[in-house]
């Protein structure tokens, strides 16, 4: 979950990291104002969550409060991978004599935080470590010790920084370490730190990812930095239909029928459960199908869920037949979710012989579960059919 | 033989009392575990199947001795807790089943299991089988119908998804062919034991003779198997099947499991297969392909 850059800051601030004069803002109006206020050159900032905002031209230059709000007009429409600003940060432009990269986030190999320094900041780090190797280092850092500025320094210190610079940079590295585990962050970044013509040091550019099981852990902090709780901070925001299914999801506690991403195909898809729906989503489109859909059920949904997830799938428009197949279930009951997929189609006025096109869910309490199919007249296969011949059953079907 | 677990191996149940955790103990007794005992605080005196409930995992440890491992099913905020008392205590095998625990918590307990020379498997995993001769976990649910998809064999299975173990189980079981130990090794973006740090266990023992994987989009860890078999020169074909190809062109997308999401180009599927088939691994498209491969790929190394 992305935070937005003055997001990031706002966190940033809190924890006492040095920032540079700034202002959101959401009119012209409040650009040419906020640009008054800060007095001097100024940086216009189009606030999205993807990045290459530079090179999309959504960051200006202002000399006058006249031209930062015309950089606000101009800024706010530039879509950056395909999405346009949130609002616009307004900052005071920092003579800056150096620039430093700092990163915190996860090694999934050694399963342990790792800092990532480089003297080369403002550019693309990915760069830096296959150009420039020796300017950037790379420490591992314990997360039941309790943390100490000793590994910031020695980050710091191996790519050759000393002397003043190096006391200045410590303590803002040794917060951003502090801030990603203390907010349960994926990615804490700044870049770039940079040192002033003044010798101080600013951050001036930043961003945290926070993990999603974690927000109920920091619902406070999230509220206070006005982050909604229907925000999903995915590559994208989440459709209507996708919201719909994630509400209906969340009705009662037992299981899962949900997870629900938007295709735009017209095979509906009710499939599970986490690795079996990827298995046959890719199955579905090997055999040419177009998909309405993506979702998860697993864990033994109700009736209830199973038949509201059947219903909002049918209810898409586009979609002309449904699929239900899982991998070989261990907890989840068959019987349950065919009662559940048959309900929806009858409460959604069709007739399940003719919208499922396959049931393939073997498992658990199948027998109990294929008695139902077959006196609703629905196309079932047990466990002899592949997943990747059942996909191919429902294709053929359209 | 098998990796982990044997007929004998005695093992607890931390959160024994929760609704998913009477259904692992039902299937794991019937499946022939012995589960010495079980702890939800504030529950010490009642049974769960005939399995007396605890405080704590000391008070196990001093009326039955030290367990071999323990299976937590605890929520997510007190699963990190759980695992702790679990390695103080001196439990050497820890399968977490709990999902949804920050990766944060996960590091810590990884970090803590190995100061203490423990394993973890999971979070977010169905655990482990050695069929014929134990389950330690949710892995094909009720014994018969874990029988009907789990038989003996000589194909480790390693995989991110508990569901899609007892798939290819299954296909196996039906080409005729059975498992050594089947791992589920869960679907976080850290877990505790990794492809390739469980290679050398199935290398190790004799019964294994190849190793089937499920994989997915996201993380290194095809990455860092690839290295191993390259680096260790692996007596054990390796087939894999590749899940959520689709997944390639829709980055910073999450499916299926919370370590499933294409960041960077090496956490694509395209990437992975190119990898692992540089490292000798060989990957199939649907999973029925599966047997044949490992059929013909033990006939070569043979």
């Amino acid at each position: 979950m992305r935070f937005y850059e003055y997001e990031s800051k706002a966190l940033f601030r809190r924890h006492g990291m040095p920032l540079g004069e700034g202002q959101i803002v959401n009119s012209t109006a409040e650009a040419r104002a906020a640009a008054e206020a800060i007095g001097g050159p100024i940086v216009v900032k189009s606030q999205v969550l993807s990045g290459g905002r530079m090179k999309a031209g959504a960051v200006q230059f202002a000399d006058t409060p006249d031209e930062a709000a015309a950089k606000y007009d101009f800024v706010l429409p530039i879509e950056v991978g395909g999405e346009t600003a949130r609002s616009v940060l307004v900052e005071a432009k920092s003579p800056v004599a150096h620039e430093y990269f700092v990163s915190v986030t996860w090694d999934g190999r050694r399963k342990l935080p790792v800092l990532l320094f480089s003297d080369m900041g403002g550019i693309d780090i990915e760069e830096v470590a296959e150009t420039h190797p020796e300017h950037l280092s790379r420490t591992h850092f314990s997360t039941i010790l309790p943390l100490s500025e000793r590994i910031a320094k020695e980050a710091i210190s191996s790519v050759g920084v000393s002397g003043g610079d190096l006391n200045r940079l410590v303590p803002i590295v040794y917060r951003l370490m502090q801030v990603f585990l203390q907010y349960d962050l994926t990615l804490a970044e700044i870049n770039p730190v940079a040192k002033l013509e003044d010798g101080s040091f600013i951050v001036l550019d930043g961003h945290v990812d926070m993990e999603a099981e974690a927000r109920g852990d920091h619902k406070k902090l999230l509220a206070e930095l006005g982050i909604g709780e229907d925000e999903t901070r995915q590559a994208r925001p989440p459709t209507e239909f996708e919201l719909e299914g994630a509400r209906l999801n969340a009705v009662d506690h037992r299981g899962v029928a949900g997870n629900v991403v938007e295709f735009d195909g017209n095979l509906g898809l009710i499939i599970g459960a986490g690795g079996g729906s990827l298995t046959l989503f890719d199955a579905v489109r090997k055999h040419g199908g177009k998909p309405a859909n993506y979702c998860e059920i697993g864990g033994n949904p109700s009736v209830g869920k199973a038949c509201n997830l059947t219903k909002l799938i049918l209810g898409k428009p586009g979609v002309e037949k449904i699929a239900v197949m899982m991998n070989v279930v261990s907890n989840t009951r068959v019987d349950i979710v065919a009662r559940g997929v048959i309900k929806g189609c009858l409460e959604a006025g069709k007739d399940p012989s003719k919208v499922i096109t396959i049931f393939r869910i073997p498992g658990a309490w199948e027998d109990e579960g294929f008695k139902i199919l077959e006196k609703y007249g629905v196309e079932y296969c047990d466990r002899s059919v592949s997943m990747y011949e059942a996909a191919g059953r429902a294709v053929a079907k359209l | 033989m098998s990796i982990f677990i044997t007929k004998d191996t005695t093992f607890i149940i931390q959160g024994i009392t929760g609704r998913e955790a009477v259904n692992l103990t039902r299937e794991n007794l019937d499946y022939g575990a012995k589960i010495i005992g079980g702890v939800t605080p504030g529950r010490r005196g009642r049974d769960v199947y005939g399995v007396p409930v605890y405080d704590s995992v000391k008070q196990i440890a001093e009326a039955h001795g030290t367990p071999d491992g323990s299976i937590v099913s605890v929520p997510p905020r007190f699963t990190r807790d759980a695992v702790f008392e679990a390695l103080e205590n001196g439990i050497k095998l820890i399968v977490v089943v709990t999902e949804n625990i920050p990766r944060g918590q996960v590091a810590q307990m990884v970090e803590l299991a190995n100061l203490r020379g423990a394993r973890i498997i999971g979070p977010n995993c169905l655990g482990i089988i050695s069929p014929d001769e134990a389950k330690m976990g949710g892995m094909g649910g009720p014994a018969a119908n874990t029988r009907q998809a789990y038989t003996k064999g000589p194909v480790g299975v390693m995989s991110r998804s508990g569901g899609m173990t007892t798939e290819i189980a299954s296909t196996l079981t039906a080409a005729g062919l059975g498992q050594s130990t089947c791992v589920s090794i869960g679907g976080d973006a850290i877990v505790g034991t990794t492809y390739a740090e469980l290679m050398p266990y199935f290398e190790a023992d004799s019964e294994t003779k190849a190793i089937a994987i499920y994989s997915e989009p996201g993380g290194r860890m095809e990455a860092e198997l690839a290295e191993w078999v390259k680096a260790h020169n692996s007596r054990l074909p390796i087939v894999a099947f590749m899940a959520g190809r689709f997944m390639d062109e829709m980055k910073g997308m999450r499916f299926g499991h919370a370590g499933t999401i294409v960041e960077g180009k090496e956490d694509t599927t395209s990437e992975k297969i190119e990898r692992m088939e540089a490292a000798g691994i060989s990957v199939a498209e649907r999973i029925e392909e599966i047997p044949d491969l490992l059929r013909k790929r033990m006939t070569e190394a043979s």
